[in-house]
């Protein structure tokens, strides 16, 4: 029996035989190793990666020397954005530790991160990214314009972050004629994204709302993180109301800030875009009175231009009618003009008429001695018949 | 939910009826019953700016996909 074997204690004993079960032996194996190591840093590549359905995720981490199998178990599993890809450099966080049933040295990892900074955090990201690419939904023409005026305001954040004491703050300083409506959702840990859809939907039918904000304080990136979710994306990307994205500080992008009709740098700065001052609408009422009231001043003079526009008219027909009637009345004249016997008379003939006014047409009707008047082209004079006419 | 109009809603409707009013030729008692719903939504939409504290409430889900809020004091 070799010296260090007595590193075990009594169990060198567990059979008559003096032999080790295996068991026995693993076992030893085991303790020894977890109480050899403490938690430690890992790097190294992963390979031969394989997530189980139970949640639970077994790969190979090596190097160009060695390799070792590690697990890393659900509840740690799920807190990663996304599956290492084949090949990925990661550091992790572990304890070593010997599983029995395979006599397999291994270790169980709490944490991975890629050793590039963010590296699973990036990986996740660019696939939903792609995805929502792919479907179009990162089209700036899918953005809409917010509305001027909004007095109906859905906030989808955690009643007890800051994000809302901000929003809250804001719009009651600059508009309070509006309503805050708050969609409460958990922004962070397991429940976030599933709860963050459902309150997006839920504000989504409020009757009545103008725009939406959805969004949280600053916080870590794990804390972010149910803002690059796809399912939260793509739910605000399908939202009928015009959203806000507000996520963190002004660095932090989240994938919703890609999708939404516009992206604020910080909830509060959402609350800045989406209210107007209060003396912008004041404004607005103002110049529309005033449009009222000269659209009415305007109508009247328009009306009363109108009926002068009708009197003018009406003269004007008037006189149209005097005058056409008066020249009717010269024409008139002048045709009874022309007809006139007296017309003769200004080519120089004249006519003779007795006292009776009877026309002495014949030499008969002279008599000798007798006076009649002889009508000329200008006037009348009297005669006296020298030498009666007979035939 | 109230379904009151809001404020945007009483704006559109107060630039339609000055439009309305600046445009069209209208028979002055339809000019008159538009001026006299302008004046009345201005009424309206001031008495909207005059609020001074913000209204903030909590939505809650209700039975049956209903939606009901409930007050909440940040």
């Amino acid at each position: 029996m070799s010296p260090e074997l007595d590193l075990f204690g009594p169990s060198s004993t567990d059979t008559s035989s003096g032999a080790l079960t295996v068991s026995a032996v693993t076992g030893r194996a085991k303790q020894l190793v977890e109480a050899g190591f403490r938690v430690l840093w890992v790097k190294g590549e992963v390979a031969s990666f394989k997530a189980y359905r139970s949640g639970h995720w077994y790969f190979t981490l090596r190097d160009e020397l060695a390799q070792v199998r590690c697990v890393m178990w659900r509840d740690n599993a799920r807190r990663l954005p996304a599956q290492p890809v084949e090949g990925i450099q990661v550091f992790v966080e572990c304890r070593p530790t010997l599983w029995e049933e395979r006599g397999e040295f291994r270790l169980t990892v709490r944490r991975m991160i890629a050793t590039e900074a963010d590296g699973l955090w990036e990986l996740q990201l660019q696939r939903a990214r792609d995805a929502l690419e792919r479907d179009g939904l990162l089209d700036p023409a899918r953005r809409r314009n917010l509305p001027r005026f909004p007095m109906r305001i859905a906030v989808v954040t955690s009643t007890d972050g800051a994000a809302l004491r901000d929003i809250a703050s804001v719009l009651g300083r600059r508009w309070p004629a509006a309503e805050l409506l708050v969609v409460p959702a958990q922004v962070q840990g397991d429940k976030a994204e599933q709860q963050l859809c459902s309150a997006l939907e839920l504000a989504d039918r409020i009757p009545g709302v103008d725009v939406i904000i959805v969004g949280r304080g600053g916080g870590s990136r794990e804390d972010l993180w149910a803002f690059n979710a796809e399912a939260v994306a793509r739910t605000v990307a399908d939202m009928r109301t015009p959203t806000v994205s507000a996520v963190g500080h002004e660095t932090d992008i989240a994938l919703t800030d890609l999708v939404a009709d516009l992206r604020a740098p910080t909830p509060s700065a959402a609350a800045e875009t989406v209210a107007p001052s209060r003396k912008d609408a004041l404004h607005a009422v103002d110049h529309l009175a005033r449009r009222l009231a000269h659209s009415l001043a305007n109508r009247t003079i328009v009306g009363r231009e109108r009926l002068e526009r009708t009197g003018d008219r009406l003269l004007a027909a008037v006189q149209g009618q005097i005058e056409r009637r008066e020249r009717r009345l010269g024409e008139l004249a002048g045709r009874l003009h022309a007809l006139s016997p007296l017309r003769v008379l200004q080519r120089g003939y004249a006519v003779a008429r007795n006292d009776q006014g009877q026309v002495l047409k014949t030499v008969r009707q002279f008599a000798t001695g007798q006076r009649f008047r002889l009508t000329v082209q200008d006037g009348d004079i009297t005669a006296v018949t020298e030498r009666g006419g007979s035939t | 939910m109230s379904e009151q109009p809001t404020f945007r809603e009483e704006l559109e409707r107060l630039e339609a009826i000055v439009r309305a009013l600046e445009d069209t030729d209208l028979d002055l008692d339809q000019a008159i019953g538009l001026f006299e719903e302008g004046v009345g939504r201005l009424k309206t939409a001031r008495k909207m700016l005059e609020a001074t504290d913000l209204t903030v409430k909590k939505v809650i889900r209700g039975a049956r996909g209903s939606i009901r809020t409930d007050d909440l004091e940040l």
